[in-house]
């Protein structure tokens, strides 16, 4: 009898070509959400490309590594992420990261596919109801946020204005950074979403300082949990290199579409997308749709 | 010591960062296109690869006698080992970033960030000599 539509009877040179495509809209979407590649990257191409969920994580981690290693110099030049405040966080979640990593390539795949589906989903869940603060209270800094030096004052670009900052919280800040460090390396995502409402919402952090500590902080714990992959030859150039190119232009695109698309409506379609993908992964895991 | 006493070691870093991640970027788009034109074969044809990239890696190393850890090195000649070359520098940026800024923040005693910055170091050297490698 016959069975209807197989991968396998796909060219192979359609996949890289759609990498491209998908990466691009994904570059363009996760500029204008604020979201980073890796997030959508990982559930999209894990849930309706053919490639094995090992090469997808690793190509999500080198997807999100790329796109943080190349925005956070201009960042820090123009002191909108502080080294200061990513060092240590960076620190815990890169250890823990290296964890993650190890165990998502020990899972069985169909656990890793389940894991991965409820983890976007409840993403998909936080963007919705987490709230941020442009500038939060933060009515004293704790013991060790003193000792860390962890204080200073923002200069906001866009006003004009400069805004004194201390954190607070600080060892909640970096339990947190942990569990973000270990998603991210069990998954290969990127961890902006998880990233900036810690270190904004929960820290104390500036808003803009947060987004750009973000990306900075991401470049490290990335960097950890790639080194598992690519030391388990799990880096397939024919899946990587169209995606980077993809999110990169894609990104760039997103960049010059900022002033004109509204961010609401383009989070909307975000949340709705990682809806659809977490889905896909649940389904897939579970086996009623592989 | 706050983030005020801390833009020297921003700066340093961003410097190391942008010219690291410049250099990874042209050897990724040359040793993609060397692969991509078939300018250098590849250890694994690409119709070949079609047929086992839904393995999981264990398995696929298995089935096309891929290598683990730095073997790559033994390949590079290979298109697509070409590629590890700067998959493994883009990785390597941060480690050396830290580097740079570790003898200015021991030189000017601020000895918490000293330490989390050789520990950072440590850790990544971990990760990329396969210390902490994966089980399968």
């Amino acid at each position: 009898m016959q069975r209807g539509f197989s991968l396998d009877a796909v060219p192979w040179w359609i996949w890289p070509v759609a990498l491209f495509a998908v990466s691009f809209v994904i570059g363009i979407i996760g500029v204008l959400a604020g979201v980073g590649g890796g997030v959508l990257f990982v559930p999209i191409v894990g849930g309706f490309f053919p490639f094995h969920l090992d090469f997808v994580r690793a190509a999500g981690l080198l997807l999100a590594l790329t796109g943080a290693l190349s925005a956070a110099p201009r960042l820090l030049r123009a002191r909108m992420a502080s080294l200061r405040i990513a060092m240590p966080l960076a620190l815990i979640g890169s250890i823990t990261s290296i964890a993650g990593a190890w165990i998502g390539l020990a899972l069985p795949t169909h656990v890793a596919q389940m894991a991965l589906g409820a983890t976007i989903l409840a993403i998909a869940l936080l963007m919705l109801l987490a709230e941020k603060s442009e500038f939060p209270e933060v009515p004293a800094q704790d013991r060790l946020s003193r000792k860390l030096g962890l204080s200073g004052t923002f200069h906001d670009p866009a006003t004009g204005r400069d805004h004194d900052w201390r954190i607070h919280r600080t060892p909640h800040g970096l339990f947190a950074f942990a569990g973000i460090g270990l998603l991210a390396g069990m998954f290969g995502l990127g961890a902006g979403w998880a990233n900036v409402p810690a270190l904004n919402l929960l820290m104390g952090v500036p808003l803009k300082l947060a987004v750009g500590t973000s990306g900075l902080v991401l470049s490290v714990i990335d960097t950890s949990a790639a080194w598992v992959y690519i030391n388990q030859g799990a880096v397939l150039p024919i899946l990587v290199a169209p995606s980077i190119a993809g999110v990169m232009l894609g990104a760039k695109i997103g960049a010059r579409l900022l002033r004109v698309v509204r961010a609401g409506t383009v989070r909307r379609i975000v949340v709705a997308l990682l809806l659809a993908a977490g889905a896909r992964a649940l389904l897939k895991g579970t086996g009623v749709w592989s | 010591m706050d983030e005020e006493s801390f833009s020297a070691e921003e700066h340093a870093y961003a410097r190391w960062l942008d010219l690291g991640t410049r250099v990874g970027f042209a050897i990724l788009i040359g040793s993609f296109l060397a692969y991509a034109l078939g300018l250098v074969p590849p250890h694994v044809p690409v119709e070949e690869l079609a047929k086992v990239w839904t393995l999981p890696v264990d398995q696929y190393r298995a089935a096309v006698g891929a290598p683990a850890g730095w073997g790559w090195l033994r390949l590079a000649a290979h298109g697509d080992y070409l590629n590890y070359f700067a998959i493994a520098f883009l990785a390597l940026v941060t480690a050396l970033c830290y580097l740079r800024i570790l003898p200015r923040l021991a030189a000017r005693n601020d000895r918490i960030y000293a330490w989390i910055a050789a520990l950072e170091i440590v850790v990544l050297v971990a990760a990329a000599a396969g210390i902490a490698g994966a089980p399968h």
